[in-house]
């Protein structure tokens, strides 16, 4: 029980990440956007190539810090691949996005963003492989914290929920202390009324992207850490990056931060009544719980169509 | 000269099992302006339903209860529309993306129902064995073939007939004019909420015929069949047919279905060995680049809808804008 349950808040974690900037992304341009879990991946597989060059380049950092089997070079190669997955959550939208936003209306996007997933998620496999694959070789050894009832965490588990929290801090203060922030909010309540209050739109949606792809690569890379690599990581994300935004409401960043620990947790604890098998199917049901009882979740605003 | 009709009746009745999903989403999506995400449960829903009904007993599964094919059939299709039902009362009154997002949800769950179900699906290795329906008239496996392609023609015609009437009548008019703008459908006294779900439920019944024909042609049916790339291959027909137009969506089935086909017996035959295991992907990138390429480009697909116009000759739009974007506010 308790096992499932640290598991759980791990997972969420990196969901919460993932859905922060799906609820950002979903609430500016008013679209369900199936890619953006292969913005994970994005991120997960530029950290490998980027741990891999560094290590060739500067081998005296790629040493393990402390327990972790985290290394100088990855800790460095996740913000790179932050930046380069942002970058490429930008060109994604000049390329595709932008242009069927200006001539079709949002349920184009939707159709698009499935077009679009599809294709990355084939050419990841297509440059590294089917294989799944590790940052480090060797094995992280979990640490016994008790013995009953049985708890075992690996040190880098420990590592990545507090990198996470850390992130949403920063994101916190940077929505709620600077200009950019308050200009995103304001977009968000009535893009009409921010133009005209001197906000760019166009700059905003940017942002937004970035903001997003940077998140997504960082959970990306967390999920690499604590399990593995694989072009199917984006895949499995969709569903629980989706039901994370809908149980916090869409365009909340605070709902969709609680939103990824309860598909987190939920996902876990339900192993104790489900077999395994179904675990992917949980974020479904989750999904249909929201709908029955809060269809516009926890804290998003009534929107009807 | 039979090896090669026997394989083109296989390669059309494929084709034309698959024209009839088409249909069916093109009534969702062509019509009505629902996004259907996970199509492959609806199919997946008719295939396991019509097989558990029909099939052939089996000891380590609840179902094989052997009924006759066409009863099977009709419970394959009524477990395909009730799987819609459900999903659509949840979701049809909300933002169109939670339809988007929870029908892509029923797929992914069905698909773990299939793969761990044991007891009703056979799990991983799936259900096998379905009676060939009026297999006792023909001895010839050649002959069979061909009847049977003429059976799944006869299906896709009817469809095709009804769906017709269906877009013309009333009620057809009706979804048109809640996919184009909602408000003022509704002040014309039209429930939205409730036009919706009835479309919603009759596409995905449609989509259950074409997988209750894809078992009885295959005689088998595992989660392999059900893999999320047969949604993105109906959706690509449908997109490059074009949405709203029937003729359309079962062109493009067949044009799809043909470039698949193509696409794979070509990397089969010429793509280095060592690239053999990635032949699938390569073909998922072919559909994901139709798919976005027709939106980018031609977004009304090859047979645009074509729109009646019933008043004046000034009651013209743009082609294409088939979406609910285009809210046209101007009063005629």
């Amino acid at each position: 029980m308790i096992q499932h349950l640290v598991d759980g808040i791990l997972t969420g974690s990196i969901i919460s990440l993932g859905a922060i900037g799906l609820t950002l992304i979903m609430h500016m341009l008013r679209f369900a956007n199936f890619s953006y879990a292969e913005l994970l991946g994005i991120g997960a597989y530029s950290a490998l190539v980027f741990d891999r060059l560094l290590a060739a380049l500067i081998p005296f950092m790629h040493e393990k810090i402390g327990p972790l089997s985290l290394t100088w070079t990855l800790s460095v190669s996740v913000v790179l691949a932050m930046v380069v997955t942002g970058a490429s959550a930008v060109v994604l939208d000049k390329l595709v996005f932008k242009r069927i936003r200006e001539n079709a209306g949002p349920l184009s996007m939707v159709f698009a963003s499935f077009g679009v997933a599809l294709i990355l998620r084939n050419i990841i496999t297509l440059a590294f492989g089917h294989r799944a694959q590790l940052y480090s070789p060797d094995i992280a050894f979990a640490i016994v914290v008790s013995f009953d009832p049985l708890l075992l965490i690996k040190p880098d588990q420990v590592f990545v929920l507090g990198a996470a929290l850390v992130l949403m801090l920063m994101l916190h203060v940077v929505l709620t202390r600077t200009t950019f922030g308050y200009s995103h909010r304001a977009v968000a309540e009535n893009p009409d009324l921010a133009q005209v209050s001197g906000v760019r739109l166009s700059r905003m949606v940017v942002s937004v992207w970035v903001l997003g792809g940077g998140l997504s690569a960082a959970a990306g890379v967390f999920y690499g850490l604590t399990n593995q690599i694989s072009p199917h990581l984006g895949h499995n994300f969709v569903l629980p990056v989706f039901a994370a935004t809908i149980v916090g409401g869409i365009g909340s960043v605070y709902g969709a931060v609680l939103g990824g620990f309860i598909v987190g947790i939920a996902s876990g604890l339900s192993l104790m009544i489900l077999p395994s098998g179904y675990t992917p199917a949980m974020p479904f049901l989750i999904i249909i719980a929201v709908m029955l009882l809060r269809p516009h979740g926890l804290f998003g605003e009534e929107l009807h169509r | 000269m039979i090896g090669m009709i026997s394989y083109l009746a296989f390669f059309s009745t494929m084709a034309a099992i698959f024209a009839i999903a088409v249909l069916g989403l093109n009534l969702h999506w062509g019509y009505t302006g629902l996004f259907n995400g996970g199509v492959v449960a609806f199919f997946g829903a008719g295939a396991y339903g019509t097989m558990i009904l029909g099939g052939r007993a089996d000891a380590t599964v609840l179902g094989g209860f052997g009924l006759p094919f066409l009863v099977a059939l009709a419970g394959g299709v009524v477990l395909a529309g009730m799987l819609a039902w459900i999903v659509g009362l949840l979701t049809v009154r909300l933002r169109h993306d939670y339809l988007a997002i929870s029908t892509f949800g029923v797929a992914i769950a069905f698909e773990s129902l299939t793969r761990n179900a044991e007891w009703l699906t056979g799990g991983a290795r799936g259900l096998r064995g379905f009676p060939r329906p009026f297999e006792a008239a023909v001895g010839n496996n050649f002959v069979y073939g061909l009847l049977f392609l003429a059976f799944v023609l006869l299906v896709l015609v009817l469809v095709y007939i009804g769906l017709e009437r269906l877009v013309r009548s009333p009620f057809g008019r009706a979804l048109r004019a809640i996919r184009e703008d909602e408000t003022a459908a509704r002040s014309l006294g039209k429930n939205p909420t409730r036009l919706r779900l009835t479309s919603f439920v009759i596409g995905s019944m449609i989509m259950g015929v074409a997988g209750g024909l894809y078992v009885s042609f295959y005689a088998f049916v595992s989660p392999q069949d059900l893999a999320p790339i047969l949604t993105f291959q109906i959706w690509a027909m449908l997109i490059v047919g074009g949405a709203g137009n029937n003729r359309g969506a079962i062109l493009g089935a067949f044009l799809i279905w043909a470039a698949w086909t193509a696409s794979g017996f070509l990397l089969a035959r010429h793509a280095p060995v060592a690239m053999q295991i990635y032949t699938g992907s390569i073909q998922y990138i072919l559909i994901g680049s139709v798919i976005v390429g027709m939106l980018l480009w031609r977004p009304q697909g090859l047979l645009p809808e074509r729109l009646e116009t019933s008043a004046g000759p000034d009651r013209t739009r743009p082609a294409g804008t088939n979406t609910t974007a285009t809210t046209n506010k101007g009063v005629t």
